[in-house]
């Protein structure tokens, strides 16, 4: 059981921090939808788009994605993991 | 699929953070149904692993990418309710600590992708139970399905927020061609990744896919 939830762990880990370095740069489906129809012309700069991590680097230097992505995938499990562990029914509650 | 802030209007981008309130809100609520000590720490693994698999944008076309949404994903993996918490989580973070999806757009960008892609996924993948329960070949193909059907939905979440307050006043057919087209191509790289991922959780812990319990016997992918 334990065996499976680190390897699990691990394999999101490698993706964030090695794999992302081979992901594609073009924009996505709907990145690519409103820059074809100009849609995107009225979208308005992120507001934390000068924040340290901003677009999956360290301070806008890219180099540093597998590391933007290793300290993301602590957070996102630290985050879910606190939620879904106090959601969670205890058999022994009360 | 994160859009940016100044997509959508100010009323409709706040009409939709109120939507996603109420549906995450509902999720939280029905949630706690299905999690437990085991269950659990394995919902914390599926949001993780979402969030590091949307980092990898492959191409489906010259000059166009795709990636994952993980709705058919998270709802076949943890069940609806985990699995739209799940994807909001990893919205969240991107929004907040990566300017991935804009801030006023959260709620556009919860509600297309963890509330419309995980009930979406979830619905197909049940209607289609018989056929996951008889095997590998079967899961893998209702979870490519429903993740196919999760992934066109979703980006049609983004279509129907444009026609009621979109910026610019481009045509709506238009929109929703492009977005449908290529959401099409997405699909199919969301359908592989989810199909692969599910039978290879099933065929270490079958236990622990929300869509095979209560199977009547245990699914044997184990060979």
């Amino acid at each position: 059981m334990k065996k499976f939830f680190l390897g699990f762990a691990l394999v999101s880990l490698l993706i964030a921090g090695v794999l992302s370095y081979f992901a594609s740069g073009d924009p996505d489906g709907l990145d690519k939808t409103v820059e074809d129809t100009g849609i995107a012309a009225h979208a308005q700069e992120h507001p934390f788009a000068g924040s340290t991590f901003a677009d999956y680097a360290l301070g806008g230097d890219s180099k540093f994605t597998g590391l933007a992505g290793a300290l993301g995938v602590i957070v996102v499990l630290a985050v879910s993991f606190s939620l879904f562990w106090f959601l969670r029914k205890r058999p022994d509650a009360r | 699929m994160h859009m940016s802030d100044g997509l959508l209007n100010a009323p409709v981008s706040v009409a939709f953070l109120v939507i996603a309130a109420v549906g995450v809100g509902f999720a939280l609520v029905k949630a706690r149904a299905d999690l437990d000590d085991r269950t659990a720490p394995m919902a914390g693994l599926v949001a993780t692993f979402i969030f590091a698999v949307q980092m990898i944008n492959f191409p489906i076309l010259p000059g166009a990418s795709g990636h994952l949404l993980g709705g058919a994903l998270a709802a076949i993996l943890v069940g609806p309710y985990v699995g739209a918490l799940c994807v909001t989580i990893v919205l969240v973070v991107q929004a907040l600590l990566f300017a991935d999806g804009g801030l006023t757009a959260l709620g556009a960008n919860v509600t297309n992708m963890a509330l419309i892609g995980t009930a979406t996924g979830f619905v197909v993948a049940v209607a289609l139970r018989r056929l996951a329960e008889r095997g590998k070949g079967g899961l893998a193909a209702v979870a490519f399905v429903s993740a196919f059907v999760n992934t066109v939905v979703a980006a049609t979440g983004f279509v129907v927020e444009y026609a009621i307050g979109g910026a610019g006043g481009v045509e709506i057919g238009k929109v929703a061609l492009l977005m449908w087209g290529l959401h099409a191509l997405i699909g199919i790289g969301e359908g592989l990744i989810t199909a692969a991922t599910v039978t290879s959780v099933a065929a270490i812990r079958p236990d622990l896919v929300y869509l095979l319990r209560g199977s009547r016997k245990p699914l044997e992918v184990r060979s």
